[in-house]
């Protein structure tokens, strides 16, 4: 078991002839995803990695019996390519390309309230249920199949915390990547909601950044909602205020909001441990099982 | 990226929004004629992007030739917080009753733009948002309909706006969300928006900042960005070069990594073990070798750095690249500037520690440790 992706999604990848979005359809079949079609406007007929190519999303969906989307469009573009893989209609669309103009993601965001479709992203390594499917490009070999949970807006970050786990022992139930940008499509609490309603899944970690109030919501919702354990980590302890650090959303406000101190009090009176190093979190994990 | 306010001001009366006579000066004598042109009394604001200008002295109020010499002279040149100042803006002074505040921008937690309006202008609008949330009057836009005519008239009436200006202060408004909207606008602000005894609605202050992710279909004010540049630091303008995202701080420990969650948290742990971060600097997915020596070199030419850290956890980048990296930029020194201490893992960290000439740098196996050992450098060097 697991949560969003598991060795039966269907999957397309919207911008599968572009350099990244090949070479990364290639690394997910290789780790076992079932990619059956790509779909880039005037390719259709093309064959990719051995998957065909369709002009629009639909056709894809239709013809293919897909579910999922990963979109790997370029930034102009991939606002677009997400509007148009809600319209198709899927169950879970993720969105990996960073720098979407931030208003393009208000209307996409808009327009995924009208459906019941997932959108996790943009700006996001992807999700991977270990041993079964991946979607995007985390590095599958540093996974390991097992019941810990992860949830995370920034990719490398959830890399260090999974090597550190895997390496003692500690396998993954799902791992999600919700992305770096100020506006996402799946936020913290819906994933911890997945989570705590997944039976495969012992404890959760969660790694937050300064920016914000997700986090705190997500404390508020820990405290009420989830029997499931919560380990923490937040990072941007030492980021000064009004500097974007690295991610669009990863900004301390001029009043202070969104800091790293708000949000580990937060995560802390909910009960929630939160490590000060990686390998603290995983000494938490370890103590929460 | 956020225009200069003499750009902010250009862009807003180009709108339609009353805004100040003024000039932009780059001497005391092109100040001067300015002032003199415009009428006394006037203002001379410094043009550098930090807040607070005018408790540090970067702005003056004066009302002949010689006090506007004397304070173009001040202010020109001056630093102001690290900035050196080059340009002002002379301003004609508005005689004001009072001043509101007009602002647009995007509530990450609702997903959606927010139009504001406040009869508590002229000060700190986030102190006011904290001390009393009341004080400003916020109205929701969906942003696949953008701002209905009637939701500038709401904010403006909730806000309590006298009504003999009402009308005057929505049409502002409207027109500040219908730029923010048009040109990708992060925050638009105007603060305060003074109101004249004749009851005329001025904006004497002027903040737009853009969303740099659409910048590509602003090439307007990409220009501007360009134009602008003249108050950025060195190390800012090279970091611009070779498209970094690259911040600096006060500390003398350098960080060099991938993954803006990676990077902070480099950073955090320098703290941690008792170091203070020089900078933050994210290569981003995928940096091949020629990327990785321009880090470096990034960093090597900040003075405070007495020793970097350079930790990667491939993905999509690979340690092989990462390697031939670090060997190209060291290689053509002599003697290493400052102690580099390197860690990979992830996609090939074997094939890279395998290229990796470690004459040149100190290799540890886990962040924890990479972090304390260049700590430990730093702190040789300052003793």
């Amino acid at each position: 078991m697991s949560v969003l992706v598991d060795e039966d999604s269907r999957v397309i990848v919207q911008g599968i002839t572009g350099g990244e979005g090949k070479f990364h359809t290639e690394q997910m079949m290789e780790y076992g995803t079932n990619v059956v079609a790509g779909a880039v406007p005037g390719k259709g007929g093309q064959e990719v990695a051995g998957v065909p190519v369709y002009d629009t999303v639909a056709e894809a969906a239709e013809a293919e019996d897909a579910d999922t989307s990963v979109v790997f469009v370029p930034p102009a573009f991939a606002g677009d390519a997400c509007f148009e893989a809600l319209d198709a209609p899927l169950d879970l669309v993720v969105a990996i390309t960073e720098g979407i103009p931030t208003q393009d993601m208000a209307r996409v965001k808009r327009a995924e309230g009208e459906t019941d479709t997932h959108l996790v992203g943009p700006n996001c390594p992807g999700l991977i249920t270990p041993g079964e499917a991946k979607l995007g490009i985390l590095p599958g070999n540093i996974f390991d199949a097992g019941r810990v949970g992860l949830v995370s807006r920034s990719g490398t970050l959830t890399y260090q915390v999974v090597d550190s786990l895997t390496q003692r022992g500690i396998g993954q139930s799902t791992a999600i990547g919700i992305g770096g940008d100020p506006i996402i499509g799946t936020s913290f609490i819906d994933a911890l909601s997945l989570f705590e309603d997944d039976p495969e899944t012992d404890a959760v970690v969660m790694c937050g950044e300064i920016g914000g109030e997700d986090e705190e919501q997500a404390a508020a919702f820990i405290d009420e909602n989830m029997s499931t354990p919560v380990a923490g980590f937040i990072a941007g302890r030492t980021a000064p205020p009004g500097k974007r650090m690295g991610h669009a959303g990863a900004i301390v406000s001029g009043s202070g909001t969104g800091t790293a101190q708000s949000k580990i009090d937060a995560l802390e009176s909910a009960g929630v441990p939160v490590g000060d190093t990686p390998e603290e979190v995983v000494d938490n994990v370890e103590d929460l099982l | 990226m956020r225009l200069h306010e003499y750009q902010a001001k250009q862009v807003f009366s180009d709108a339609g929004i009353p805004t100040p006579a003024s000039e932009l000066a780059g001497t005391v004598d092109e100040a001067v004629d300015a002032a003199e042109e415009i009428g006394y009394p006037v203002a001379i604001k410094a043009q550098v992007h930090v807040g607070g200008r005018g408790k540090a002295g970067g702005i003056k109020l004066v009302d002949d030739a010689e006090e506007a010499e004397e304070a173009a002279d001040d202010i020109l040149g001056m630093d102001l917080k690290g900035y050196t100042v080059d340009r002002v803006l002379v301003e004609e002074a508005v005689d004001f009753e009072n001043e509101l505040y007009v602002g647009v921008t995007m509530d990450r937690g609702e997903g959606k733009p927010v139009a504001m309006v406040s009869t508590r202008g002229g000060v700190n609008i986030e102190e006011v948002a904290e001390e009393d949330p009341d004080a400003i009057a916020r109205e929701h836009i969906d942003p696949a309909f953008g701002m209905h005519p009637y939701q500038a008239r709401k904010a403006v009436y909730d806000a309590g706006v006298d009504r003999e200006i009402a009308r005057d202060v929505a049409s502002v408004l409207t027109t500040l969300y219908q730029l923010w909207d048009d040109r990708d606008g992060a925050d638009a602000e105007i603060n305060p928006l003074m109101v004249t005894s004749d009851k005329d609605v001025i904006a004497a202050d002027a903040v737009f900042n853009v969303d740099e992710d659409a910048l590509f279909r602003q090439p307007e004010l990409q220009e501007m960005e360009e134009e602008g540049e003249f108050a950025e630091s060195e190390l800012e303008q090279k970091a611009d070069e070779y498209g970094f995202d690259y911040v600096r701080l006060s500390g003398n420990v350098g960080i060099i990594g991938n993954g803006a969650g990676l990077v902070m948290t480099t950073l955090d742990l320098v703290d941690y073990y008792g170091g203070e971060p020089a900078n933050f600097l994210d290569v981003g997915g995928g940096a091949k070798a020629d990327r990785i020596a321009n880090a470096l070199d990034m960093v090597f030419s900040d003075d405070n750095v007495d020793s970097v850290v350079f930790n990667i956890f491939g993905g999509i980048t690979r340690g092989d690249e990462v390697a031939k990296g670090i060997n190209q930029a060291l290689e053509q020194f002599d003697e290493i500037p400052k102690p580099v201490v390197v860690r990979l893992a992830g996609t090939n960290a074997t094939e890279g520690m395998e290229i990796l000439n470690e004459d040149l740098v100190t290799v540890e196996q886990t962040l924890e440790s990479a972090v304390q050992r260049a700590v430990d450098y730093a702190e040789e060097v300052e003793a």
